[in-house]
């Protein structure tokens, strides 16, 4: 479930492995009991409505899009960079879909449009940072504000409305009860988990967050492949945009907003290394989850928003607390057999 | 032959990726096939039709960013052509306080007859404003409010307070014509923190009450789409029974629609906010959930022209028994419902 530990090249014998393999589903099973706890405050708050198999499908379509853009920014945390770029790419990828031009080859060019625009933004930003030799902050920074203003200027600022009936209706429809926007986000977390923890493509992921030039020293093309990273986060970014559109039937330069932040805080609270190395894609997912029920049960129970934001707050420091306690005393324990702490040496050595 | 492979394969990838490059560049138009453009009528009547002398108004507003805002410049630009005795010294729209404030200051050594301000905040523009009053250059401030009386000739702008009023009014009577007692009725706001959310919000509540009703379920949204659908989408799982929901403003309402059609629940009517074309076109088909909305409507903008233009001849509004223009004009929230929608087309903006 966690492939973390296949990163830094130790020879530490299988024993210690396990149990720090254990102690790291210890904390998921810690998130998840978060989640299941969050459940029950709402099945008990409002146990007509929370527990329902339709207040579900609902939770589970909001949290598709913002779950797909995470699934991406795992991939770019675990390689120790960071992509600030996303909501602006959905809000591009929603924008360049909906103009009247692409609306009129009619959904199959819509969607394809998304896809090759969240990785061709993707793509750039990863030449740059791997290539170019921008720091990864500056450049998705960059891009964040460009690719936004970029979407302003194509729609010029309107809301355009998808009148392309054939996608709206696919895209909304579901399939054997459950909506299309969940099946596509299982789809996407299934091929991500299967890519980062059982190919080589991954397990390089793992090894350039925790050790670029160790990476490099044993044979990967970094460059390369920390321009893909970016690409596949970009990708997923045009994914998600087909699914807001889909949910909002619009494109908008004012979709994605803020979802590098909550992107960021899920994968964080899921127990990914901000510094790379290290992270898990279920962590990420069970993050998203998480925010999501929140604000389900806030809005079910009627409560303002500013009590959610700041028990949003709470709960991403109280996660993050909960890591660091971790790794100190895994760090105290075998501080023999590991080879320092990698993290620092990561981020330096990254861009 | 590795190499000649190689090359192939780079030549095909770039093939590729040139070709997808030129299909996204072709899918940027947004150019509608026919365009049917409802002019504004009921400008200028009477004796202040006829050209007088010639009027240069200077015009400064925020940056475009939404449909409403971006329909301001363009009614404030179109009622300008409509007269031929006025000249229209327009700057670009900038969310940048201090920018702005340039901008009125250039304008004022331009030596403009007449100034309209938006101000994108009316406290951080009063000073400028005081300059141009000072100059002899009389000042048009639309809709948000200067701090000072002294730093403006007239005020126009709009009611958040009895949008409130009226758009509970009519659901109120529609609820009284259909018998129904103990009404659900919900409210999607806007924005929390901004004072015009809770003036709209106050006026609801408070004529709500004169009918014995309530707010039941709220949220607020960010006045995106894909903010609207996602917490409408949540409340409406929250509130198993509705009778009447209201939205504060129509460019969200796109969301707030995509949320009730997923849903496809049917069993309430919803009122937005604001006068969007796109809102008149769902409440004149009358197929889905929007029944009414409220006006704000950016007409006030080709008011403000008109006043200036008078302002600027020294004459009065053509009704009214003063000699001058009013010092304060605050436009009506009517509301638009099918029985009028036809008559308030013109006004009706692109969100």
């Amino acid at each position: 479930m966690t492939k973390a530990l296949d990163t830094p090249p130790v020879a530490s014998s299988t024993a210690s492995a396990l149990r720090r393999s254990l102690r790291l589903d210890v904390r998921l099973l810690g998130l998840l009991g978060v989640l299941i706890l969050l459940c029950v405050i709402g099945i008990i708050t409002r146990p007509e409505t929370f527990p329902t198999q339709e207040n579900l499908s609902t939770m589970l379509r909001l949290a598709a899009a913002i779950g797909v853009v995470s699934v991406g920014m795992t991939f770019v945390i675990i390689a120790g960079g960071i992509d600030l770029s996303v909501g602006s790419i959905v809000a591009l990828s929603s924008v360049w879909m909906t103009t009247l031009a692409t609306q009129s080859y009619g959904p199959f060019v819509m969607v394809l449009c998304a896809l090759l625009v969240g990785l061709g933004c993707g793509l750039v930003n990863g030449v740059l940072i791997s290539y170019g030799k921008v720091v990864a902050f500056i450049m998705t920074l960059a891009m964040m504000v460009s690719a936004r203003g970029l979407a302003e200027r194509l729609s010029d600022r309107r809301t355009q409305v998808v009148t392309e009936t054939g996608f709206t209706e696919f895209f909304r429809a579901s399939f054997l009860g459950i909506p299309v926007l969940v099946i596509v986000l299982a789809l996407v977390f299934v091929v991500g988990w299967i890519v980062l923890n059982r190919t080589t493509f991954g397990r390089r992921t793992f090894a350039i967050g925790g050790n670029a030039e160790a990476a490099r020293l044993s044979g990967i093309n970094v460059k390369r492949h920390t321009a893909l990273v970016y690409g596949i986060s970009g990708l997923c970014c045009g994914i998600a945009a087909i699914m807001v559109v889909a949910r909002t039937t619009s494109g908008a330069s004012t979709n994605g907003l803020f979802y590098e932040l909550d992107a960021i805080a899920a994968v964080v609270i899921g127990g990914t290394l901000l510094s790379g190395g290290r992270g898990s894609l279920i962590g990420t997912l069970i993050g998203v989850l998480i925010f999501t029920v929140l604000r389900n049960i806030f809005t079910q129970n009627n409560l303002d928003t500013d009590i959610q934001n700041i028990a949003q707050g709470a709960i991403i420091v109280a996660a993050v607390l909960l890591q660091q306690t971790t790794s100190r005393r895994r760090k105290r324990k075998p501080a023999t057999s590991e080879p320092g702490p990698q993290p620092t040496q990561a981020t330096g050595s990254q861009s | 032959m590795i190499q000649t492979n190689l090359a192939r394969r780079g030549f095909l990838l770039g093939a590729a990726g040139l070709g997808a490059g030129a299909v996204l560049v072709g899918c940027t138009s947004n150019e509608p096939e026919q365009q049917s453009d409802p002019q504004q009528e009921n400008m200028a009547q009477g004796d202040n039709a006829e050209p007088g002398e010639p009027v240069t108004v200077g015009f400064s507003a925020p940056a475009a960013d939404h449909g409403w805002m971006a329909a301001m410049t363009i009614n404030a630009r179109a009622a300008a052509e409509q007269f031929s005795d006025v000249t229209l010294n327009a700057t670009e729209g900038t969310n940048d306080v201090n920018q702005q404030i340039a901008q009125v200051e250039q304008l004022i050594n331009a030596g403009v007859d007449v100034l309209v301000i938006l101000p994108f905040d009316g406290k951080a523009l009063t000073q400028a404003g005081q300059q141009a009053m000072d100059a002899g250059i009389p000042v048009v401030n639309v809709d948000r409010v200067f701090d000072s009386p002294l730093a403006y000739r007239t005020w126009i702008g709009g009611d958040n307070y009895r949008m409130g009023v009226n758009a509970a009014n009519y659901i109120a009577e529609r609820l009284k014509q259909d018998n129904v007692n103990n009404p659900v009725i919900g409210e999607v706001a806007g924005i929390d923190s901004l004072p015009l959310t809770q003036e709209r919000s106050q006026g609801f509540r408070d004529a709500l009450r004169r009918h014995g009703f309530d707010v039941g379920p709220r949220v607020s949204a960010e006045f995106t789409p894909e903010s609207g659908e996602a917490r409408t989408s949540n409340l409406l799982q929250g509130a198993q029974n509705l009778n009447a929901l209201w939205n504060h403003d129509d460019d969200q309402g796109i969301g707030v629609v995509a949320a009730i059609e997923n849903s496809g629940r049917t069993d309430f009517f919803m009122v937005g906010g604001a006068g969007s074309r796109n809102m008149m076109d769902l409440i004149k088909a009358d197929s889905g959930p929007v029944k009414a909305t409220v006006l704000y409507s950016p007409s006030m903008a080709s008011s403000a022209i008109g006043m200036a233009r008078l302002l600027g001849q020294n004459k009065g509004l053509g009704d009214l028994a003063e000699h001058e223009v009013p010092a304060m004009l605050t436009t009506y929230s009517a509301v638009v419902t099918r029985e009028n929608v036809d008559s308030y087309m013109d006004v009706g903006f692109d969100s």
